[in-house]
């Protein structure tokens, strides 16, 4: 790193340009990192904290992917998921959309029927007994709702027991009941999926098991939303990687006489390489760190008006991601230093 | 003998056919004794430094330096050599930009490794020798074409070498200046007791040194005269 601290000092404007450049890129993936998650958790969340393994629906058509929408499966379904060997528990899964009213506020909310076991851990109140319901924290806010509450869901009216860790739905927030409390809001007689815990080993007629994380997938637009925005993060990755390859690039060919000399006078291949290396890593730590920073802070002010999660997947990977990324564009320019020629030293050819 | 090519044969491609660079060239330098290697432009002068410093291996012909036959050394063995035994002045401006004249000496210590409060001991006194020691943290850009140049004579002495490899010192110099560097090159050729080869297609300083070589067309023959000292 002797030549690279050095280089630093000297070509600063250089540096701290392409530092600005990486922090830039770094400030645009930690961000739609944060976006990104906090997208995702508004989407599956409900689903994502069901202490289940697995969860069954309704075969889907031919060429069709399961869905929560699409799915009804026969209320003894339950039953007879829970007696196929592997299979320790089985629990009703409903799941409908609606709107919640209390008074003069409004909103649109995702209706949960289930077992009370599957209920996010309760945060005021009382488990909801039939005719009963729980809400998101999140409705508290939105419809200023509070235990004790009558609202009413879908023309029918419920009494509030409880207030839940915040979850949703496809982007509602959630109001959590009983199977059949559910069934009257929904205006149905069947149910929508099963959650399973332990592993089926055997198929039931007419019913599909996915895994829990592959059940997000089942939430209406989770799979385009999180593919539309990771498409744009690879990309951002990608754009970071050629834009730190061809700085390095051109600063190796700029100062292949300086090396030259260094070959000449005994240096390593082995020990310039190191020192071109240090130098990008220094620069992307450096540049990584400070976009990584602004983002968490702008992500952090964000996180009140926008879907936002701030967390180590959502800050410290992408900012790894990034460093690697620009150690792999680093390093594609590398190449010129190996073939740099000590012979070029001499004479009058430099 | 710190530098010995015996029957060195170079050839260069050139076109289908080969350009002969160096054609049956021996030379022998002595610890202490200061060669000069002149010749018109072509005639093989700076192949013959590029052999001399492992820089190009010879097509035939056997070099070695400081008893280290280089002949059969790796890519790598002879990085090592060049750092340890052999001590290159280039010409003018072959400073890296972003170091001060002291980091320039600095840098052949970080690349052999050595301790660092004594290789800037060592630097200074080397800076202080070539009459530079105020402006040590001083980058080429704010030297003069001398002080660049004694730059490099100290650089190249850093690593305590055997050998002194000189390309064409005062290419870029007044005749002041040019002989001033000459004069110095002599001066630690014998305070060092250093075998010195430096190329030249300057005859006016070559007075100051115990031998001259010249070459033409790749041979080497009988040197001219060397212009009387002004």
């Amino acid at each position: 790193m002797f030549i690279a601290i050095r280089d630093l000092r000297f070509a600063r404007g250089r540096f701290a340009l392409i530092g600005a450049v990486i922090a830039l890129m770094t400030f645009l993936v930690v961000m739609l990192s944060g976006l990104t998650a906090g997208l995702g958790s508004a989407s599956i969340s409900a689903v994502r904290d069901l202490p289940v393994d697995s969860i069954a629906f309704a075969k889907p058509a031919a060429g069709q992917a399961v869905s929560f929408t699409g799915s009804a499966l026969p209320a003894d379904t339950v039953g007879q998921l829970a007696a196929v060997p592997g299979v320790t528990a089985a629990h009703p899964l409903g799941v409908a959309t609606t709107q919640l009213e209390n008074g003069d506020a409004a909103a649109a909310v995702t209706v949960i029927g289930t077992d009370p076991g599957l209920l996010p851990p309760l945060t005021a109140g009382r488990t909801p007994a039939a005719g009963q319901i729980a809400v998101a924290g999140a409705l508290t806010k939105d419809a200023h709702v509070h235990v004790g509450d009558t609202v009413t869901l879908g023309g029918t009216r419920f009494t509030v027991s409880a207030t839940v860790e915040d979850t949703s739905f496809s982007h509602m927030p959630t109001v959590y009941t009983s199977v059949d409390t559910w069934r009257q809001i929904a205006h149905t007689d069947t149910i929508t999926a099963v959650g399973l815990t332990g592993t089926p080993t055997h198929d039931v007629p007419g019913v599909t098991v996915v895994s829990k994380s592959a059940a997000f997938g089942a939430v209406g637009g989770y799979s385009a939303e999180q593919g539309s925005l990771n498409l744009i993060r690879l990309l951002l990755v990608a754009v970071s990687v050629l834009v730190v390859g061809s700085f390095f690039t051109v600063w190796t060919m700029q100062r292949a006489g300086d090396l030259a000399v260094v070959r000449a006078i005994g240096g390593s291949r082995r020990y310039l390489l190191r020192d071109a290396l240090g130098q990008a890593l220094l620069i992307m730590v450096l540049g990584a760190g400070v976009g990584a920073g602004l983002a968490a802070v702008l992500g952090l002010l964000a996180a009140n008006v926008v879907p936002f999660t701030l967390s180590a997947a959502t800050l410290a990977l992408p900012m790894v991601v990034m460093i690697v990324a620009g150690l792999v564009g680093a390093a594609a320019s590398t190449r010129r230093i190996s073939t740099i020629d000590p012979l070029t030293a001499l004479g009058a050819s430099r | 003998m710190s530098l010995t090519l015996e029957s060195v044969n170079l050839t260069y491609p050139d076109g289908d056919s080969r350009l002969t660079a160096l054609d049956d060239v021996s030379l022998h330098v002595s610890a202490g004794e200061f060669i000069a290697v002149t010749g018109p432009s072509g005639s093989g002068k700076s192949s013959l430094l590029a052999v001399a410093g492992t820089l190009i291996a010879p097509d035939s012909g056997r070099v070695e330096i400081a008893g280290v036959d280089a002949g059969p050394l790796s890519s790598a063995a002879r990085d090592r050599l060049r750092l340890e035994s052999i001590g290159f002045v280039f010409q003018q401006a072959n400073l890296l930009a972003s170091l001060t004249a002291l980091d320039q000496l600095l840098l052949v210590a970080d690349l052999s490794g050595d301790d660092k409060a004594a290789a800037r001991t060592r630097a200074s006194e080397l800076l202080e020798r070539v009459g530079l020691a105020d402006k040590a943290h001083r980058r080429p850009a704010r030297l003069s074409g001398g002080e660049r140049q004694r730059v490099n004579v100290a650089r190249a002495l850093m690593g305590s070498p055997a050998l002194l490899l000189v390309d064409e010192p005062t290419s870029a110099l007044d005749r002041d200046r040019g002989e001033a560097i000459v004069t110095l090159l002599a001066e630690v050729t014998r305070e060092q007791n250093l075998a010195t080869l430096m190329v030249t297609h300057d005859l006016a300083h070559v007075h100051l040194t115990d031998r001259v070589v010249h070459v033409h067309d790749g041979r080497l023959v009988d040197a001219p005269e060397p212009v009387p000292a002004a």
